[in-house]
């Protein structure tokens, strides 16, 4: 508790023992009727001094309309019918209304700082400072101040305060405040860190990379940060919905206290006072304080800012509780296919060899592939291992086509299928070996060839099949070739699947269901899920833009909505889920108070007509408070549970 | 140009939303949002006069709550 809370909370204390010991005295010694009221109005002063104080000031500076103001009108206004009925018993009622009322600020306020320091400790992961290397000394300066190239060390226990290279120590490294991955990582010379990091194990030396101010932790707070203000269609809602509810209320009161007395009179009834005019001022008093709208204004903004912070803490930032609110209507997910639903790298899947054996076709192919950098190349040296490579020479690489040299004096090319057009060889070439595939030659003529493919990514399959689950449509696009598509497809369990796309096809066919649906921000949504090399006209396309293990890439970052920081796509369920069960918490919190207001009043109201409910009438105040206070408590409970 | 504000204090969720208008009100202000729960304002206003504006920022905000400050 901060020091103001305490003194609040001191107050209330205070004001109770007043309370109590007025109520003891009224029921003891029945004082006379003036006594009684002011033993009252001590407590009644004593806690809500300040409330009265703040709606007198803000009915002077022209706002008039808000909490303080119903708060103090309702518990004058009660104060008042004792003074007018000359009925001290009633007089508690005021103290208990503020009393209460106070508890509820108090709640509400410890509710709020609980919930801001335990989102702010989730993303806690700012580096204070580096110690910086300097002619063989270290010295602590701020992150700020350290430049490119110099380097810094950083001991077990502390956090890597910039980007950098690792150039001497092996260690672990803890990235959970970054991405939410719990198993540490090994690093060692040569390793690329980031900054955010806890160090678990050695001290390493890092020289630094990147300037703090475009250092990964840098970039991710300020995205957190600014992720409040890409506010809701709800938390905008219920903002105006406030704005012009206070005035309805105090509107709608002020009619229930004239109209049916009027009425009542009017039609030949009886003019008295305590039979005609107190029972609706006293239920028009109660209706002010059940319509509170605190418990929503609160509880809602409450409810998306718990889902951000929490989201975070698993290495998914989101820009804004606007993205929480679409995802959670997400119909269908557009996946990208290289490097999302599959790792972007190949690996060596099958040897065809002809006219010798399967070592030998591999040996060549990474002996002849030994400088070349496409990925297919790569996936041949991987799969061949550390082993002893026969002399290369005459390297050659032949855009568009393959590479050629000399391997133990004879003409090795390896390409595609083009270049063994070009040495007027396809014909040699089987049938079924065609896809993501390198030919082998050895002096014009055909040897074999070698089929790689993409894999996938471990979690692929479950994201999908979660995804189902949840009821949402799968479709896979992608600019790869068809036969590659088709083959990626054969393991996933898809809705759909479009092949050859430009990034301006996959921009259309994203916008696709949101112009069949007649409206683009209506009922249901789409999301993409991209790696963000060279989707961000996508990622900006679709309503909810999901980039996947970017924090490399600037661009998609900046056209993303939702950022994973890790490179899985089940991901993407757990987001959804997770934005799906803020909507119904704050859809629940609304349905809550509405309820119970709604009730509460209709209560109150029979009360002041029925005969039969009028023992009710004497707890009025307390059962209005209850609507009032005691939903803004249940519904901030309820709010906190986003964040886990 | 547009500077993210840090808030102490705001303890009021629809203060927020009026502190909101009145800013928006202010003259050289392009847009204005405040997040109660992170107690952050993004102010987007004119270049040239921002210690006017900022001034007249932190009057508005005061006058709604008095204890909240713009830092």
């Amino acid at each position: 508790m901060t020091g103001s809370q305490k003194k609040t909370l001191l107050r209330i204390l205070l004001s109770l023992i007043l309370f109590f010991g007025a109520l003891a005295v009224n029921a003891i010694w029945n004082p006379p009727f003036w006594a009684g009221v002011l033993t009252m109005t001590i407590p009644y002063l004593f806690i809500g001094y300040d409330v009265l104080w703040s709606a007198v000031s803000r009915l002077f500076s022209g706002q008039i309309f808000d909490e303080t103001f119903l708060m103090s009108v309702a518990s004058l206004g009660a104060l008042l019918l004792c003074v007018v009925e000359k009925d001290a018993g009633e007089a508690h009622e005021a103290a208990a209304i503020m009393i209460f009322y106070k508890v509820g600020e108090l709640f509400q306020s410890i509710a709020v700082g609980k919930s801001r320091r335990s989102v702010s400790s989730l993303l806690n992961m700012m580096p204070e400072l580096a110690n910086l290397e300097k002619n063989g000394t270290t010295e602590s300066v701020s992150p700020e101040e350290v430049q490119v190239g110099q380097t810094v060390l950083v001991r077990p226990g502390e956090r890597v305060p910039l980007d950098g290279v690792v150039i001497e120590g092996t260690s672990e490294l803890n990235t959970a405040a970054l991405t939410g991955e719990s198993l540490p990582r090994e690093v060692t010379e040569g390793d690329e860190v980031v900054s955010g990091c806890v160090n678990l194990s050695g001290a390493l030396r890092i020289k630094v990379v990147k300037p703090f101010s475009q250092s990964t932790v840098r970039r991710i707070m300020e995205l957190v940060e600014s992720a409040g203000l890409n506010k809701s269609k709800s938390e905008n809602f219920i903002t105006a919905f406030s704005r012009v509810y206070t005035p309805l209320v105090t509107g709608v009161a002020l009619l229930m206290a004239l109209i049916p007395p009027l009425a009542m009179g009017l039609s030949g009834g009886n003019w008295g006072f305590a039979h005609t005019w107190r029972p609706f001022i006293h239920a028009a008093l109660m209706f002010l304080i059940v319509s509170c709208p605190c418990a929503l204004v609160i509880s809602v903004p409450m409810s998306f800012f718990g889902c951000i912070g929490g989201a975070c803490s698993k290495g998914i930032l989101m820009k804004g509780s606007v993205y929480v609110e679409r995802l959670s209507k997400c119909k269908t997910v557009f996946f990208d296919k290289t490097g999302t639903l599959t790792k972007g790298s190949f690996s060596v899947k099958e040897l065809l060899p002809e006219h010798c054996s399967k070592e030998e076709l591999l040996c060549l192919a990474a002996a002849v592939e030994k400088y070349s950098t496409h990925p297919l190349a790569k996936a041949i040296r991987e799969e061949y291992g550390d082993g002893p490579l026969p002399e290369v020479s005459e390297y050659k690489e032949l855009a568009g086509r393959g590479v050629a040299a000399t391997v133990q004096g004879r003409k090795i090319c390896a390409g595609n299928l083009r270049m063994m057009k070009e040495l007027g060889i396809e014909q040699s070439i089987p049938e079924s070996s065609k896809g993501s595939a390198v030919y082998l030659a050895r002096d014009g003529e055909y040897i074999g060839c070698i089929l790689a493919s993409d894999t996938l990514k471990e979690d692929s399959v479950q994201a999908l099949k979660e995804l189902k689950d949840l009821g949402i449509r799968r479709v896979m696009l992608t600019g790869d070739r068809a036969e590659n598509a088709r083959e990626t497809v054969r393991f996933l369990d898809l809705d759909a699947y479009h092949a050859q796309l430009l990034p301006e096809d996959k921009v259309r066919l994203v916008r696709e269901p949101a112009a069949q649906d007649g409206q683009s921000s209506g009922n249901f949504t789409v999301a993409f899920v991209g790696d963000g090399i060279n989707d961000a006209p996508v990622l900006a396309g679709a309503d909810v833009g999901i980039a996947m293990g970017a924090f490399g890439s600037d661009a998609a970052v900046e056209a993303a909505d939702v950022v994973l920081m890790n490179d899985r796509p089940s991901d993407v369920p757990k987001a959804i889920r997770l934005c799906r069960k803020t909507m119904r918490l704050v859809k629940e919190n609304i349905i809550l108070a509405l309820v119970v207001k709604f009730g509460v009043l209709i209560l109150l109201g029979l009360a002041a007509v029925l005969p039969a409910l009028s023992v009710l009438e004497g707890y009025a105040g307390e059962f209005a408070v209850f609507a009032d206070v005691g939903v803004s408590v249940l519904a901030i409970l309820n709010a906190m549970r986003a964040m886990r | 140009m547009v500077k993210v504000l840090k808030m102490e204090n705001l303890e009021c969720a629809h203060c927020a939303e009026k502190m909101e208008r009145k800013i928006s009100k202010i003259e050289g202000v392009h847009s204005v949002s405040i997040s109660f729960m992170a107690q952050k304002m993004i102010l987007d206003c004119e270049d040239g006069d921002e210690k006017g504006i900022l001034e007249k920022v932190r009057e508005a905000v005061r006058s709604v709550e008095k204890d909240c400050v713009v830092k």
